[in-house]
């Protein structure tokens, strides 16, 4: 590995100096699991490591009903498991933290930095997107708030700017009747990486069994992780039933852009992207009947 | 000459203060700076969990640490495990049951037993393979060592032996429990 | 000392006691090859091609050898050049020009990773940026990736010098090898068969992978001699090798075994021990080089993946009458396969009048293969126990039946050599059949059962051993079979039966090169055979020799000593008080001195090694992936020593089949770049994805063997992929010809059935 300095701020505010000051040449550190890999590996030559998990605000988790969740950019994947309130209103977010390597990834690695990673096949940026999540950043010219469906723009990149620091997640408070999940295929039972990923968040008049809302993404079957949004809207105001499932899981499998590579054929992913829609809406539709005995 | 950093850490109960690189990993530091060679380098990517020590309560892969992450730390190390000449149940069950052939995932697995035992004393089958998976061997097809940890979490129970250093935490076992039962992945 | 037996007429041998190196291995002090350090050491790395194939135009070492610490860079032009000649190298030969060029490559470079130079620094990190500053200048060719590329007319050629005898000395070719192994007349034989089944297989080229990455530290004095500390499965194999390929006699060099951290055949060879020796030759220093997992995969010896074709035929009262099979195995970069083991397997287990079998060994732009548990025996049996499986279903004889109607026993003709002596097959497949498992139904939807089974030769080689008898009545046991998976514990057993001592006052001790004969790899599943029948012969030498001090005690002569239960006492008459070997010890200086007992043996009457598995699989019909319900091996292990250790090799060679079976695969890009370069992406099982193992242990003595041991290592990891591709045939009705039979491959299978049905059912409508 070549020479690096390491800093590790106490506030936002040092760490965004920091990483201004530096550019292109610094690259925040959370967890690490990608990033001390890409570092030895030579894939990221950064002259500085910003080590951001001494700062308040990006080892948080803050719910409430009210207020919704703040998820600090830093949170390790265990710390977001064990946290009551994630695992009772954000079941899917939760167990896609779950899956995330192995016990002692999780220990370390953060959702946030998954995120940052800008893989198109981490599995918590399709969780993210299926809650609509927000991710509000700060920067040497101020903050700002992108939606994270927006936030990869490719392989390994991300919206943010040179001097850019991701500070949280912001998700609403779960709507009534409504919960999500994720799956993912791997050919093993742990430690692989996704070959599909599938996040997806319901909302349904318990009345009629009608969507009200529903939000589909899709991991690991194109450059950047997609909203699959007409396979969503198909949903809403519809019977939840096998049809309306079969269209929304034709939709999400038109929307991927699968490669062949060591992980899986084309051919086999979009058929999995069917299997995992269905799969999952199934799940999250479940909880969100559910939901009421919260 | 790259500039090194003093870091201080508490490790096998020692305040222990060192230089090192900041691209050094806390493995690099264990085995190269320390001579704690007990912590094996098998991938230096997570993927097989030979490099496995306990910071803070919690099971990480020291190859994905860096040294100066170590700072204000508490960290076990398998050359800690045992109290003194008196070895951990994990470490007698390992050996009554055969759980190690070649031996060079043993101190992974043994640190990753520990993590979970300290967190959930009474662990299920499926708990076990899951806090073990992310350790990998390949001598024993897993069989031995399973059945060593769920014999050493009996003789934890039953009083019959003690895991010294146990710092029970929150509960993440419930947590993985609900996780395991609920999350199914695709079968 | 307590006069029992085990109930099998034995003290020590079939129990279970912990193994002396235990302690060690759970507190971290066992120290392996990575673990040494010694003043002064440096750190070495190696350059290695991001080609397949290319020519090497120019190195330029300048740059890189001008960086703050680095103190010394080598290339081939560092290393003698050797020509073609073949060298023995544990358990197969080795040409010499082929290895060293290996070692660094010359002029070529033949596959992606294959080293080209190396450097030594004082610190791993600036080694590793040192690498950066070497310029090659490489000129690239077509990559040739699979046999069937290689073998094709015109086809690029590896090795400008390759010849094989059939094309004579004029034609250049990839095909190093052409074996024919010929019996009866096939051709008659299918005239008799009423079914034949005739199948093309692929299976993928897998690896080892032991979880210790290759390591040396190189220590070169001035006086000439060599030290090398390293993680080999053979300390006389580095020994020979690296004198070779270094020019240094073997006499001034000694290797020290480290610790292992599995081999399974992947560290018969060498890699970085030469240039250990050769940067501390110019550096004047220590040098320690350990692998990343990267170039571990890239660059050690997977094995073989294959291209097989087996037409099997049958009577319809089951009884094997033919069997045709064509086999084309990739060698890697250099010559040798183990496809000479493949043909020899394939239908050996069976008792079958005609025979003919063609098999291929074939360079491809792979790093050069190396040994794997049952080397090429698996790709075989791939084959024929799926052709086997289905010819037993068009027959309407249950698959185990249909192996005991046709199972090879004593004096079965072997493919190649004297019939079969004294061999347990019938055993295992008895075994499983009375299992609980075989007997217990399996329901539910989308589960299957397959069985399958497995024969490898095992072999005997050369083994050395000292017996030493202390002051105070323990015992020391050198040998010089590095120890793997427990096999120090069976060989302080051994001593400990012989001499009745207790197994605690046995120390078993694996020496370096200098410190005891001769002795072949621990490998071929022999040490616990050839090494533990050395032991076994230096007990019974320093026995006699105790024998004959009591007598000298006595008085009386030494065959009027009788030894028994762990006490000397006169074969006849009273008056004397019988003594125990802790008793007579100390005695020992005034009745002639120190005993060593010593023995050697170049094993021979080796036994083969059986297996047979059953397993349980549920198949998602969705997804294709596949969950391994239940798994029982039934083996036949000669005699087992340690039961535990031998459960162990038993359970961890299933568990090597079933990632074979089901996720390991190399996979290369059509550069020949390969792109699964760490374990995240080449997918070895964890323990989520095993059930538990189920063992059944057969024991039928090898014959000639004074404990009646059989290796017990490499056959069952040969059975599992038949047997999964057989129950997964049960779960979804689609027969799998490829490995691994990863879910895009069995969803498709299983997507192209139901489209075929559906075609079917709209027809019949």
């Amino acid at each position: 590995m070549h020479a690096i300095t390491y800093e590790s701020p106490k506030t936002i505010a040092d760490a965004v100096k920091l990483l201004a000051a530096h550019g292109e040449k610094a690259r925040p550190l959370s967890g690490g699991t990608d990033l001390i890999i890409q570092l030895r590996a030579g894939t990221r030559r950064p002259e500085y490591v910003v080590d951001v998990k001494s700062i308040p605000e990006l080892s948080r988790i803050s719910f409430s009903l009210q207020h919704g969740l703040h998820l600090g950019a830093a949170v390790s994947c265990i710390e977001i498991y064990e946290n009551a309130d994630m695992r009772h209103y954000y079941p899917g977010l939760t167990e896609a933290a779950h899956l995330i390597g192995s016990l002692q990834i999780q220990s370390r690695a953060s959702v946030g930095g998954n995120l940052c990673n800008g893989s198109p096949a981490g599995d918590s940026t399709p969780a993210l997107i299926a809650l609509g999540a927000k991710a509000r950043l700060v920067g040497p010219k101020g903050e700002r708030v992108v939606p994270v469906e927006t936030f990869i723009t490719g392989p390994a990149r991300t919206v943010l700017q040179p001097g850019e620091l991701l500070i949280e997640l912001l998700i609403d408070a779960p709507a009534p009747h409504s919960s999500d999940a994720y799956l993912r295929f791997i050919p093993r039972n742990e430690m692989d990486i996704a070959v599909v990923g599938v996040g997806g968040s319901i909302t349904l008049d318990l009345d009629d069994d009608r969507v009200v809302d529903a939000r589909i993404a899709l991991g690991a079957v194109g450059p950047t992780p997609i909203f699959a949004a007409e396979a969503s809207k198909s949903l809403i105001g519809k019977k939840f039933d096998a049809a309306a499932l079969d269209n929304a899981a034709r939709l999400a499998t038109s929307v991927a852009t699968p490669i062949d590579d060591m992980r899986g054929t084309a051919e086999f992913r979009r058929h999995i992207v069917g299997v995992l829609t269905r799969r999952v809406l199934t799940t999250a539709a479940e909880r969100a009947r559910q939901s009421e005995q919260r | 000459m790259v500039k090194k950093v003093i870091v201080e850490a508490t490790i096998n109960g020692d305040p222990v203060e060192l230089l090192c690189e900041p691209r050094q990993s806390l493995l690099e530091v264990l085995r190269d700076e320390l001579d704690m060679t007990g912590s094996k380098e098998g991938c230096l990517t997570g993927d097989c969990g030979a490099c496995t020590v306990i910071v803070d309560g919690r099971a990480v892969c020291s190859c994905l640490m860096l040294g100066v992450e170590a700072a204000g730390t508490t960290i076990t190390t398998i050359e800690g495990l045992a109290d003194g000449a008196n070895l951990h149940v994990l470490q007698q069950k390992f050996l009554e049951h055969a759980g190690l052939q070649c031996g060079i995932c043993t101190p992974g697995f043994l640190m990753s037993a520990k993590a979970l035992l300290d967190h959930n004393p009474k662990p299920t089958e499926p708990e076990i393979r899951y806090a073990l998976a992310g350790n990998l061997c390949r001598c024993t097809g897993y069989d031995k060592i399973v059945k060593a940890v769920v014999d050493a979490a009996q003789t934890m129970l039953t009083g019959a032996g003690s895991g010294h250093g146990t710092v029970p935490r929150q509960s993440p076992s419930e947590a993985t429990s609900a996780m395991l039962g609920k999350g199914e992945e695709v079968k | 000392m307590a006069a029992t037996t085990n109930g099998n007429g034995y003290r020590v041998i079939g129990t279970r006691p912990v193994r002396h190196d235990g302690v060690d291995k759970v507190t971290g002090r066992a120290k392996y090859g990575a673990d040494y350090t010694f003043p002064g050491m440096l750190f070495g790395k190696v350059l290695r091609s991001p080609h397949a194939h290319a020519l090497i135009k120019s190195i330029k070492t300048d740059k890189a050898a001008a960086l703050a610490g680095v103190k010394a860079v080598v290339t081939s032009a560092d290393l003698p050049e050797l020509a073609d000649k073949m060298e023995a190298a544990g358990e197969q030969a080795i040409n010499l020009a082929h290895l060293s060029g290996n070692i660094l490559a010359r002029g070529k470079v033949l596959y992606d990773g294959h080293p080209v130079a190396a450097v030594a620094a004082t610190s791993p990190h600036i080694a590793d940026e040192a690498l950066r500053l070497i310029e090659v200048e490489y000129e690239t060719l077509p990559p040739v990736l699979s046999v069937e590329d290689a073998m094709k007319p015109g086809a690029t050629i590896l090795l400008p010098a390759l010849r094989n005898k059939e094309d004579g000395p004029d034609k250049q070719t990839n095909v190093a090898a052409h074996m024919q192994f010929k019996r009866g007349d096939v051709a008659e034989g299918f005239k008799s068969a009423d079914f034949i089944v005739e199948r093309e297989f692929h299976t993928a080229m897998v690896h080892q992978g032991y979880i210790e990455p290759h390591n040396a530290v190189g220590i070169y004095s001035a006086d000439g001699h060599a030290t090398i500390y390293c993680s080999t499965q053979g300390t006389f194999v580095v020994r020979s090798l690296c004198s070779a390929v270094l020019g240094i006699p073997e006499g001034k060099i000694k290797v020290v075994p480290a610790e292992i951290g599995g081999g399974f055949g992947g560290k018969t060879t060498v890699y970085l021990e030469p240039l250990s020796v050769l940067l501390s030759k110019k550096t004047g220093h220590p040098v320690k080089l350990v692998m990343t997992r990267g170039e571990v995969l890239r660059a050690t010896g997977p094995t073989s993946g294959s291209t097989i074709r087996a037409k099997i035929g049958a009577t319809k009262d089951g009884k094997l009458v033919a069997a045709e099979c064509w086999l084309a195995y990739e060698a890697g970069a250099f010559p040798g396969s183990p496809v000479g083991a493949g043909a020899m397997t394939i239908v050996s287990p069976y008792n079958i009048p005609n025979i003919l079998i063609d098999a291929y060994d074939v360079v491809v732009n792979r790093p050069k293969t190396a040994a794997y548990r049952a080397p090429g025996a698996t790709n075989a049996a791939m084959a024929s126990e799926t052709v086997i499986d289905e010819l037993a279903e068009k027959c309407g004889i249950d698959p185990i039946e249909f192996r005991l109607k046709n199972a090879s026993a004593e004096g079965t003709p072997q493919t190649v050599g004297p019939p079969f002596k004294r061999i347990g097959f019938v055993e295992t497949l008895d075994a499983i059949k009375n299992s609980e498992h075989y007997k217990s139904k399996l329901t539910g939807p989308n589960r299957g059962r397959g069985v399958a089974s497995g024969f490898w030769f095992n072999v005997g080689l050369q083994s050395s051993a000292t017996v030493n008898i202390h002051t105070d009545g323990t015992v020391s046991v050198v040998t010089g079979s590095v120890d793997i998976g427990g096999t120090r514990a069976s060989q302080a057993m051994i001593a400990a039966e012989v001499l009745g001592a207790d197994i605690n006052d046995v120390r078993p001790i694996v020496a370096d090169t200098d410190s005891i004969g001769h002795t072949d790899v621990t490998g071929g599943s022999r040490t616990a055979f050839a090494t533990g029948w050395a032991v076994y012969d230096a007990a019974q030498d320093a026995l006699r020799q105790l024998k004959e001090r009591v007598a000298k005690t006595w008085e009386k002569k030494p065959e009027d000593v009788a030894f028994v239960d762990g006490r000397f006492s006169p074969v006849s008459g009273n008056g004397v008080k019988p003594m125990t070997l802790k008793e007579l010890a100390p005695r020992l200086a005034r009745t002639g001195g120190p005993i060593i007992g010593r023995a050697t043996v170049n094993a021979r009457g080796v036994g083969p090694a059986f297996a047979t598995t059953l397993v349980d699989v549920e198949v998602d019909p969705d997804t294709g992936k596949v969950k391994i319900l239940r798994v029982t091996v039934a083996q036949d292990v000669g005699k087992a020593i340690h039961p535990a250790y031998v459960e162990g090799q038993m359970q961890g060679g299933t568990a090597q089949g079933i990632g074979w079976a089901l996720n390991e695969e190399y996979f290369y890009d059509d550069k020949g770049i390969l792109r699964n370069t760490g374990l995240l992406d080449y997918r070895m099982p964890t323990c989520l994805d095993l059930p538990e193992m189920e063992t059944i242990m057969v024991e039928v003595p090898t014959p000639g063997h004074p404990l009646g041991i059989r290796g017990v290592g490499e056959v069952p990891i040969v059975p599992p992929p038949a047997a999964v591709a057989n129950a997964i045939y049960k779960a979804t009705g689609v027969r799998m010809f490829e490995l691994p039979m990863a879910p895009p491959r069995l969803m498709k299978q299983i997507l192209k059935k139901r489209a075929a049905g559906e075609t079917q059912a709209a027809a019949a409508d």
